[in-house]
């Protein structure tokens, strides 16, 4: 390591980390042994070719590897500041994600009025004061830098949106509980480039609140957005470190080879 | 195209014939006479209120066992060998012979658990009957909901049976009622297992009302009590050889067909009017 990242590692607090973490799909090994940080309100960009395992690593920080039977995991995921194991059989994976929201590539939105979407992370917490929703309903739409776009329809159906805005419905609708880190999986891939370009914008305002990891296929992205940038490859993490660095100076050939567009 | 054409034109043509028949017969009269000997006064009273509280009971039983047992199906029951056996029996139990169901309930409800020739018992058949419509249209219903909006609600910190509850159960209800009706359709036309439970042929009374003047004000007598149904009147007046009550016999089929149509129209348009607002 060089000497100026080796400073700059060292000021800045880790939010969660992962330790010699491998996952299987039934007997696949899709993982393989994956140590990284992902720092404290700061963007993380996991880049790599199709298949290379980023979204599948990106999906064990919320558990979501859980719902699907033969899915195995080994080593761990320490989230801060409690030094907890994600991973550990013994941790319920709805606490997890009680802390830990999460964004898809194709906007979710439910079949349900906006205010409905947002309200509903609150909901399932058991908040049953309609004022304490309402503010946070606001609150959370006000980050999602949607308020005014929907403040005069908030008992419309969330299908009416344009497909921009029904993605930063569904941040909005992961920020209203307050997590303590996001995760987004490609969330710009479905949306044009307006829309994607609000959405960077959003992302680059919201890391004040809330770390932030996102898997993209778009390597301008992970250089627009991201502080930091693990390449990924056929389920090994082949380099991780400071975006700037990373893409100017990669220390690894397959790196280079991969953002310079020799390869993948 | 042609066979379709061959079976709407028959169908059409039966309709018609049995509606010409049996219009003379419609009227007021005829919705709130008892049967009679004497076919000019015969009337449905005791055969429509029979097949309406009949239906009820139908559905109170199983529409919530029938919705049960597909979420669990759905989204509960682990993918195993098991499983697959439910599924199998489902689908066969869907084409078993309704009088099956009908030599079942006599020995099971009306003799073993002792309830009679009653409207309870003829409720617990259909109910059997349409179980396994009803399994599989809510199976289709939630395989029809995308995936992404089970993860968007785990991903938020739902438990099961929070997703099951505000999304799973909201977003297949149309699927689901259509199956409901389709089946209760169905039901509503069955003749052969109501018969061998022993239900009337001829019958002068109501059962005892459901609402009562004295505390509590609900009765459930009824559910004992014995019954007739509109297609076992139909039966009745067809097998007797006096004209007049074939006449009888036409305008109750008439009755019945419309009755069947319109459920049937109802499910289309409820799916119509609640697919609308659901689009993924």
């Amino acid at each position: 390591m060089s000497a100026p990242e080796t400073h700059v590692m060292e000021v800045l607090a880790t939010k969660a980390e992962a330790r010699k973490l491998s996952f299987y799909y039934g007997d696949f090994r899709a993982l393989k042994n994956i140590s990284m940080p992902v720092h404290e309100h700061k963007v993380t960009a996991l880049i790599g070719p199709s298949g290379c395992g980023k979204s599948t690593f990106l999906r064990c920080f919320n558990r979501m590897h859980d719902l699907y039977p033969g899915n195995r995991y080994e080593g761990e995921i320490l989230l801060q500041p409690d030094n907890a194991n994600l991973l550990a059989s013994t941790v319920d994976p709805i606490e997890v994600r009680m802390r830990i929201g999460m964004v898809f590539q194709k906007p979710n939105p439910f079949p349900k009025t906006v205010f409905e979407n947002v309200a509903y992370g609150l909901r399932v917490r058991g908040e049953s004061s309609r004022r304490r929703i309402e503010e946070k309903v606001e609150q959370a739409l006000h980050d999602a830098a949607l308020w005014e776009e929907v403040k005069d329809r908030l008992h419309q159906p969330a299908y009416n949106l344009s497909g921009g805005q029904q993605q930063r419905l569904c941040i909005a609708r992961a920020l209203a509980t307050d997590p303590e880190l996001l995760l987004f999986d490609e969330p710009t891939s479905a949306l044009d480039p307006i829309a994607t370009a609000s959405i960077e914008e959003l992302m680059h305002d919201l890391k004040e609140r809330v770390t932030i990891l996102i898997v993209t296929h778009n390597m301008q992205q992970a250089a627009r957005v991201s502080d930091f940038t693990a390449y990924m490859y056929l389920g090994d993490l082949i380099e991780f470190g400071i975006t700037d660095e990373l893409f100017i100076k990669p220390k690894m050939k397959q790196t280079e080879d991969y953002i310079t567009g020799r390869f993948g | 195209m042609v066979a379709l054409m061959i079976g709407v034109l028959t169908f059409v043509a039966l309709f018609l014939d049995m509606a010409l028949d049996g219009f003379g017969r419609l009227s007021w009269e005829f919705f709130t006479n008892y049967p009679s000997r004497r076919a000019g006064q015969a009337g449905i009273l005791s055969a429509w209120v029979g097949s309406t509280l009949v239906m009820l009971t139908t559905a109170f039983f199983a529409v919530p066992l029938g919705v049960a047992a597909g979420v669990y199906l759905e989204e509960y029951a682990p993918k195993n060998w098991v499983t697959d056996l439910i599924e199998i029996n489902i689908t066969n139990l869907a084409g078993v012979p309704s009088i099956v169901y009908g030599l079942l309930a006599l020995g099971l409800f009306v003799y073993q658990f002792g309830l009679g020739q009653s409207i309870l018992s003829a409720g617990l058949t259909l109910a059997l009957l349409i179980l396994p419509v009803v399994i599989v249209a809510t199976r289709e219903a939630i395989r029809s909901i995308p995936q992404a909006i089970r993860e968007g609600s785990y991903a938020l910190g739902a438990t099961q049976w929070q997703t099951v509850r505000y999304h799973i159960l909201p977003y297949s209800s149309a699927g689901i009622l259509t199956g409901v009706i389709i089946g209760m359709a169905r039901a509503i036309g069955e003749t052969a297992p109501i018969i061998t439970i022993g239900a009337l042929t001829f019958i002068a009374f109501l059962p005892p009302a459901p609402v009562t003047a004295e505390p509590p004000f609900l009765s459930f007598e009824w559910l004992l009590s014995p019954f007739t149904v509109m297609p076992i009147q139909m039966f009745n007046w067809t097998s007797r050889p006096e004209a007049a009550f074939h006449a009888n016999a036409a305008a109750a089929g008439f009755v019945l067909v419309i009755m069947t149509l319109a459920m049937n129209g109802l499910a289309i348009w409820l799916r119509y009017r609640l697919r609308r607002n659901l689009k993924w």
